[in-house]
């Protein structure tokens, strides 16, 4: 007992040290104590950098509210919670993906928002309608700072020299399918030297494929309440051939070339890739070449997208005190001045319709086609992303690397994936 | 456990005075000999123990842990991921040792003859082994992949040969991925068979010579029969190692971890991704009971098959 007194006296003297500091200064100032409550997301720059300057915008705002920021890597991010919650000391404020939710509330990780300072009408007002998936039983859990889309990338230089005209990137699949073809180089072995696309499934094709092919060759990927798998019909097995017949068919790339898709990309050795908003900071600091974005290709004039997003949730165990400046912090992290730092900072879009639909954002030649995808990206709720993501990876590798038949691949796909829909709703 | 003696006890009149100095002699050695095993009991056993019991619940992390009897262990035997899983674990196992145990053995044997350069060719078997396994597999996986980046295919075009997909073939990414694991325990295995080879007194060599023996008889007579404590253990140490295989084919196959198609995925990797990706610790907690077992039986197994008669 004393022995674990003196331990976390010692673990927290520079805190204690620093709370004292605060203390002394702001009761000089104001005479208020200050809150400090913890904002924890994951590690990656930019996204840490624009969350610092946020948090700074925030303090000077309200000087009796101090924010930590607490970051882990992406892989260890979700354990870190859940085991934070176990041990009884997790976050005010979190950064969640969407798809997290329902095993969030389940093990009682985040508190529904309080109506009182987010009213739904606001909420469904302003924001896009994607964020309906942080809804559950009538309660809004969470809000987004910013979401995702996603869109072609296409090298313009590439383009020029396989005779194409870089500033008319194709529109629907077949024109996808000839501009690959035309950029693709083999050498006389017959191995690529430079891809047409460059195919990465398990980082953005799986969803490429489940949620925006399917739909394009009239299908669904799940039923409308979200509890059934769709996509095991005719437009998901053509869907699924086009695919596939990319590397099959029509070899204009390989899965692991150049071991990513994205590297790939900006090695300037693949004329296109599909990916998504929060790729557009890493591809600006390409040197070597001029690229550009495109609305994703269509099929027979359909157009579909998705959109995802990380939301912001107040933690479950914030009370008192610190669950007002949790809540604070929360409306500042999804308000306007947030989300244009996200933006110049993460370069992903904002959430609310009033800060992304602006005229400039609109026309803006990268971000000018996210936004436009985003009026009609559907948002599927998902209950394990990664288990859902390791089928759909599963099902394109047995037709790539076994040749399973179509058909075979995808029923058993969804087989396996509505188990996992179904464990889930029966818990 | 006898009670600790107390300073005000340790009189002639006092029990522990009436105590012969070889009694007190026990007593003190399992004094000292108490501070490791009360250290193992509450770091090794007691934990050890909990996961024994935990692999008969449906924990999850998030819930308190619901006692389900055998129901983990029959959903474990009835998955054919398990059992797709268990035959990699072994094909590491089966392949990986003897190969290993092998080439090391020549390479100690021959190194051990050199002497221009001695210490340098040692030093460089050495050196992976002091690598940081997370980083050889980046460079391995680097070596390994396809056209125009890849290392080894570089090669084979070079030579006129086909470009082989290497980790992106459910048939060539185990091997590919185990001789990784071989080639890094390299430099260990040898450097105990060279001790090992030292160890052996040179009068046994110098009156095989006197009595005509050649050298494959030498080799065959004296050698190996000499070196069978170290081959026992580098036999059981690189068996365990084999059978725990994880940072290599984590690192290999980041992108789809175990793939492509499980075709890669060694035990304690499900385990892990039951446990960290999925949050199923009933679960995995019955799968590493299982490796437990496993372990523990190939090497029972091996010391009684490689003992001494």
């Amino acid at each position: 007992m004393r022995f674990a007194t003196i331990a976390r006296l010692w673990l927290r003297r520079p805190l204690l040290a620093a709370t004292i500091a605060l203390g002394i200064l702001s009761s000089g100032a104001s005479g208020a104590r200050a809150v400090e409550i913890q904002y924890w997301q994951y590690v990656f720059d930019t996204r840490v950098q624009a969350m610092s300057e946020v948090i700074k915008q925030f303090e000077a705002e309200n000087p009796g509210i101090t924010v930590k920021q607490v970051t882990f890597p992406y892989a260890d991010y979700q354990t870190r919670l859940i085991a934070a919650k176990a041990a009884g000391r997790g976050p005010d404020v979190m950064q969640l993906f969407y798809g997290w939710l329902d095993t969030f509330i389940a093990g009682k990780l985040v508190q529904p928002l309080p109506k009182a300072s987010f009213k739904d009408a606001e909420i469904e007002r302003d924001f896009f309608p994607i964020v309906s998936a942080m809804k559950r039983g009538g309660q809004y859990y969470g809000l987004p700072t910013a979401v995702r889309s996603m869109a072609l990338f296409y090298n313009k230089d590439l383009f020029q020299k396989a005779g194409l005209d870089p500033d008319k990137p194709p529109q629907t699949l077949d024109e996808l399918v000839a501009a690959a073809k035309a950029i693709t180089r083999r050498d006389a072995a017959g191995n690529f030297q430079q891809v047409g696309m460059a195919l990465d499934i398990a980082r953005q094709d799986h969803n490429w494929w489940r949620e925006i092919l399917v739909r394009q060759y009239g299908g669904e990927s799940y039923s409308a309440d979200g509890s059934k798998v769709a996509y095991n019909s005719e437009a998901g097995a053509k869907s699924l051939e086009f695919y596939t017949g990319l590397q099959k068919l029509h070899r204009i790339g390989q899965e692991g070339f150049m071991d990513e898709g994205q590297a790939a990309f900006r090695g300037g050795l693949a004329g296109m890739v599909i990916d998504g908003t929060f790729r557009i900071a890493s591809y600006k600091t390409i040197q070597g070449f001029k690229w550009g974005v495109a609305e994703l290709p269509t099929q027979d004039g359909r157009k579909a997208n998705f959109g995802s997003y990380f939301a912001n949730a107040i933690g479950a165990s914030a009370t008192g005190e610190k669950l007002a400046a949790a809540e604070k912090f929360l409306a500042f992290v999804s308000s306007e001045k947030a989300m244009t730092v996200w933006l110049d900072k993460v370069g992903e879009l904002p959430a609310r319709r009033a800060v992304a639909l602006t005229e400039a954002n609109i026309k803006d030649p990268i971000y000018g086609p996210f936004i436009r995808g985003l009026e009609y990206a559907a948002t599927p709720p998902m209950v394990d992303e990664a288990a859902q993501r390791q089928v759909s990876i599963d099902m394109i590798n047995a037709v790539l690397l076994k040749n399973t038949p179509i058909k075979e691949a995808l029923s058993a796909a969804a087989t396996r994936e509505q188990a996992i829909l179904d464990k889930f709703k029966g818990k | 456990m006898t009670a600790l003696p107390s300073p005000r006890s340790a009189g002639l009149s006092g029990p522990w005075g009436r105590l012969s100095i070889a009694t007190k002699q026990i007593v003190w050695a399992w004094t000292f000999l108490a501070l490791p095993v009360l250290f193992f009991a509450a770091v090794r056993f007691y934990p050890t123990l909990q996961g024994f019991y935990l692999s008969l619940t449906d924990w999850d992390l998030l819930n308190e842990a619901r006692f389900i009897g055998l129901d983990n262990y029959r959903k474990l035997f009835a998955d054919p991921v398990f059992w797709q899983v268990f035959r990699n674990t072994f094909a590491y196992l089966v392949f990986g040792t003897p190969i290993a145990i092998v080439l090391s053995f020549v390479i100690a044997y021959y190194l051990d003859r050199v002497t221009v350069l001695h210490g340098l060719i040692r030093a460089l078997y050495f050196l992976p082994y002091l690598t940081t396994a997370a980083a050889m597999a980046w460079v391995w996986r680097w070596f390994y992949q396809p056209p125009p980046i890849g290392v080894i295919n570089s090669i084979l075009g070079s030579l006129g040969l086909p470009a082989q997909p290497f980790l992106r073939s459910i048939e060539q990414a185990l091997p590919a991925i185990m001789l990784t694991a071989i080639w890094a325990h390299l430099g260990f295995q040898i450097i105990i068979f060279m001790a090992g080879l030292r160890a052996i007194p040179t009068s046994y060599y110098e009156a095989a010579r006197i009595d005509g023996l050649g050298e494959g008889a030498i080799l065959r007579r004296i050698t190996i029969p000499l070196l069978k404590p170290t081959t026992v253990f580098l036999v059981v140490f690189s068996s365990i190692g084999f059978l725990r295989i994880f940072d290599q084919v984590y690192n290999m196959t980041s992108n789809d971890p175990g793939g492509p198609l499980n075709s890669t995925k060694p035990l304690v990797l499900m385990i892990y991704q039951t446990a960290f990706s999925s949050y199923q610790m009933g679960y995995a907690a019955a799968q590493t009971v299982v490796l437990f077992v496993i372990l523990f039986s190939i090497s029972m197994a091996q010391l009684w098959i490689l003992r001494s008669r």
